[in-house]
């Protein structure tokens, strides 16, 4: 037994803490890395939630900055982000287009009523198919599109005062020089 | 041995209990052969939404809505397995598909199992090189047993 390989355990040790260490605060197992940034926003057609007759396809989303926001009635992180978006929205004037996924129309127009509308065109998106184009696993989720229609930018979660700070203004500050 | 059958017990009533909670979608198909393909397809595939069950397993939303989608590819679209596997990584990442591809950032991952077995092999290797401490001798075993029996 020689003297360096009383070592060799505490060293065992060590790797296992260390490997251990960096596994569990690389990130946060629920936050999946989005397979589509950098990618075109995938091609759709769906009707528009206030004026059901109308389509609206891939097309609408072009010509300028805007941030794609899929959000539901059922869920209380939508209702907790959407001051947020109207502040945005106002102070920025980004434009900002909603995917109403796997939701009831009329509890969406009505709930739009009540809480205020930060959205410039609304995509019903009653069974989910657009969410799964767009990897979307739980709402809200939001996705920011250069001029192009290129997904720029992705967030799971709400928009918030920090994440408007740290994330999503300077990837529009990005957008905008580019 | 009534406690160790208890747990049997338990453990039998759990089992079938996830069997029977797991969802079942009526999906039409026009073969045997697509079935199969899509039980295989959603047994294999993770559900995004929930960190350690496949499509098959979930009851989520989210698992329902790709579970659709798995059927229509599969009918309509007639992709075959590596491109409906493909079609989902694109969407969702590879944390959809249980088997991780083999790439720069994930050989660890691969080759882990087999480093480890090799060193195993590398430590009972030296373990049986090491020689034997030779038998007592005749003297040694007397001075053994005097030790042994003095108190």
């Amino acid at each position: 037994m020689s003297r360096a390989s009383l070592f060799i355990p505490i060293s065992v040790f060590a790797l296992i803490i260390g490997v251990g260490w960096i596994g569990f605060s690389l990130n946060d197992p629920h936050e999946l890395p989005s397979a589509l940034l950098g990618k075109p926003f995938p091609d759709f057609e769906a009707p528009r939630l206030h004026e059901p007759d109308q389509r609206v396809s891939r097309d609408d989303l072009l010509g300028e900055p805007v941030l794609v926001n899929v959000w539901a009635t059922w869920c209380p992180t939508c209702a907790a982000e959407h001051d947020e978006l109207l502040r945005i929205r106002d102070e920025t004037g980004l434009r900002i287009v909603g995917v109403n996924y796997k939701d009831d129309a009329a509890k969406a127009r009505r709930w739009l009523e009540a809480y205020g509308n930060p959205y410039d065109l609304i995509i019903q998106d009653p069974d989910g198919s657009l969410g799964v184009e767009l990897g979307v696993y739980g709402a809200p989720e939001s996705f920011l599109l250069d001029r192009a229609g290129t997904i720029v930018y992705k967030r799971v979660g709400d928009i918030n005062p920090r994440i408007w700070r740290d994330e999503l203004r300077p990837a529009l500050m990005q957008v905008m020089d580019g | 041995m009534a406690e160790r059958l208890g747990v049997l017990l338990l453990a039998f009533a759990w089992a079938t209990a996830a069997l029977a909670a797991s969802p079942v979608d009526l999906y039409d198909f026009d073969s045997d052969a697509q079935e199969s393909r899509y039980r295989a397809l959603i047994a294999e595939l993770r559900c995004p939404k929930c960190l350690n069950t496949n499509l098959a397993g979930s009851d989520a939303p989210i698992a329902q809505d790709l579970r659709r989608t798995v059927h229509r590819l599969i009918t309509e679209e007639g992709m075959s397995d590596d491109e409906i596997l493909a079609f989902l990584q694109a969407r969702y990442g590879d944390f959809v598909l249980y088997d991780p591809p083999f790439r720069p950032d994930t050989w660890v991952l691969w080759l882990a199992p087999v480093l480890f077995l090799a060193a195993g092999a590398l430590v009972l290797w030296r373990m049986l090189r090491q020689p034997r401490p030779a038998a007592l001798s005749e003297q040694e075993s007397a001075e053994l047993r005097r030790i042994l029996e003095r108190d």
